[in-house]
């Protein structure tokens, strides 16, 4: 398979803040691939160094195994983007929207017609298309973002929080899409507060803070090495519990009025515990990427 | 300043415009149509009747016949400034559109060159529905007049480099108040729009004559009435030398602005 991005080093800084710090990674061909972080970890800016929208400082940046500077025009023709903030055309309907934006690609007009009535129909948007965008709920606008990225028939797909602020019907609506996509064969990357998101999305995904990926793998990978099996959590426990814990050597967190146990061998400690320390409550449950993201990454709030 | 990435893709970003324009063009056409009815009726036929008539180039020249030209020349500076300020402000800012054009392969030059040349092309258009009323009222020297078109595009580039340059410095769209006053306005004003530049005591006649509006004023006027001479070359000349300077400095200041 041959590798779509390949970035090495990549370095951004602000003035004094550095906003991304000597990060490296690979995506190949037909991965889908997220870049995780609390806000402020650097996602955006790397994403955006990755369409040319902002500049890099240093690092080298391989698209479609081209080197990017100086290719950026033949290069952001292959590229869809959804960028996170909503930047359709409120001066225009649907059809126009996406005719307008044909345009901007060069694609030719005998050919514009026939891809904005497929991508309509696609992005479940037939019917809507003379309506003004300013009348569009959420979940449409989300998804005629979509259909505009792939107006051009991109190679790779770039997704900046494409479900934030959707509701759960808006949001299965949309990995769907991203799930036949991917059936195509299109490389995705992208961006994302939602752990159950990144989770059902992404082949491989990393974790990024401060700049810097701290860890890289497939989801399922990352908790059973991260975090392990299972995840109990106490609800108010007491003081011998923690001493149990620490005698048996199990790894935990403590919130406070909450441990949050991690376990491979979950269910024999659940059974341990319900007798004498579940006083107020008790919850064996699959451990999952948010356990992985706020081990690594802290529970901390970052603005 | 060196290495602008320019093709002539820039036509996208102003067929986006223009698009945008034919969904509104019953109100848009308003302004230009009425306005000139308005001043020739306020200045022209009220003021007029105190002023008579006054004399233009060494001839007596009616006083709506002195004004009509200046009032399309002032269209010139309002529209394409005004659409490179608060126009562009609000698609560079609320509505993310040029965010969105640098995720396809335009480039920021393509996207301001576009929008300049928009801002040029309402020029035209107003000056275009402008004349045809001021047709109407018999104060336009064909076919001298039609010179008017290129001069509304050359003034329109000129004023709309000015426009974006505002854009690529202002904080927020209210701040673009400010080259209102302190530079649109007093030209509206002083620039031998509505009276003679020589009724101005001698030092502000020479600052007058470093103003972009004096010389649109200077050429509107002399191709409405018919009367061209050679001096209208330095006008010309002046506000080619204008775009020349105030256009990569428009385009560098936009680069600044959006790509950080």
């Amino acid at each position: 398979m041959a590798a779509i991005i390949e970035v090495e080093n990549l370095r951004k800084s602000y003035g004094s803040a550095v906003a991304v710090d000597g990060i490296s990674f690979t995506v190949q061909a037909g991965e889908c691939f997220g870049l995780l972080g609390p806000n402020g970890a650097g996602k955006t800016t790397t994403i955006r160094m990755l369409y040319g929208f902002t500049p890099r400082e240093s690092g080298r940046l391989r698209l479609f195994g081209t080197d990017c500077d100086g290719a950026w025009r033949s290069i952001k023709a292959k590229i869809g983007v959804c960028q996170q903030e909503d930047n359709l055309d409120p001066d225009l309907s649907v059809r126009q929207n996406l005719e307008t934006f044909a345009a901007y690609f060069n694609i030719p007009s005998n050919l514009v017609n026939d891809r904005v009535m497929s991508l309509l129909q696609f992005t479940a948007l037939e019917g809507r298309e003379h309506a003004n965008v300013m009348e569009l709920s959420g979940g449409l606008k989300r998804r005629l973002v979509l259909a505009r990225a792939l107006l051009n028939e991109p190679q790779l797909l770039i997704l900046d929080e494409p479900t934030s602020g959707l509701d759960p019907q808006s949001r299965h609506q949309l990995w769907s899409r991203l799930d036949d996509l991917k059936q195509r064969g299109l490389t995705t990357l992208l961006t994302t507060h939602y752990m159950d998101e990144a989770q059902r999305l992404c082949d491989r995904l990393i974790i990024m803070d401060q700049g810097k990926i701290l860890i890289e793998g497939a989801p399922l990978d990352l908790i059973q090495e991260h975090v392990g099996k299972s995840v109990i959590e106490v609800i108010a426990p007491c003081s011998e519990l923690r001493q149990v814990l620490k005698e048996k050597g199990v790894a935990y967190e403590d919130v406070g009025q909450r441990l949050i146990i991690y376990s491979n061998d979950g269910e024999s400690l659940y059974r341990d515990l319900l007798g004498e320390h579940c006083r107020e409550g008790c919850m064996l449950r699959p451990a999952t990427l948010e356990d992985v993201f706020l081990r690594l990454t802290g529970r901390e709030l970052r603005e | 300043m060196i290495g602008f990435n320019i093709s002539k893709r820039f036509i996208r970003v102003w067929q986006r415009n223009l698009r945008v324009y034919k969904k509104t063009w019953k109100i848009s056409f308003v302004p230009p149509l009425l306005e000139p009815l308005f001043y020739l009726a306020a200045f022209g036929v009220g003021l007029g009747g105190l002023v008579g008539v006054l004399s233009y180039g060494g001839k007596a020249t009616a006083y709506t016949a002195y004004i009509a030209p200046a009032l399309i020349a002032i269209n010139i500076m309002q529209s394409s400034f005004f659409e490179n300020t608060f126009g562009s402000f609000v698609r560079m800012y609320y509505q993310k559109t040029f965010d969105a054009m640098l995720a396809t392969p335009l480039t920021i030059e393509e996207i301001i060159t576009g929008e300049i040349l928009w801002g040029a092309t309402k020029a035209v258009i107003g000056t275009a529905l402008m004349m045809i009323i001021i047709t109407c009222f018999g104060l336009l020297h064909f076919p001298d007049a039609l010179l008017l078109l290129p001069v509304a595009f050359l003034g329109g580039l000129a004023f709309a480099c000015a426009g974006m340059v505002c854009t690529s410095i202002v904080p927020t769209i209210e701040t673009l108040n400010l080259p209102i006053f302190l530079f649109i306005t007093p030209m509206f004003l002083f620039s031998g729009t509505f009276f003679p530049l020589g009724n101005l005591p001698g030092w502000a006649q020479l600052f007058a004559k470093t103003l972009p509006l004096t010389h649109l004023v200077e050429l509107c006027r002399a191709f409405a009435l018919g009367r061209l001479s050679w001096s209208n070359l330095i006008a010309i000349a002046y506000l080619t030398i204008w775009y020349l300077i105030t256009f990569p400095i428009a385009i560098t200041g936009m680069r600044r602005r959006l790509v950080r």
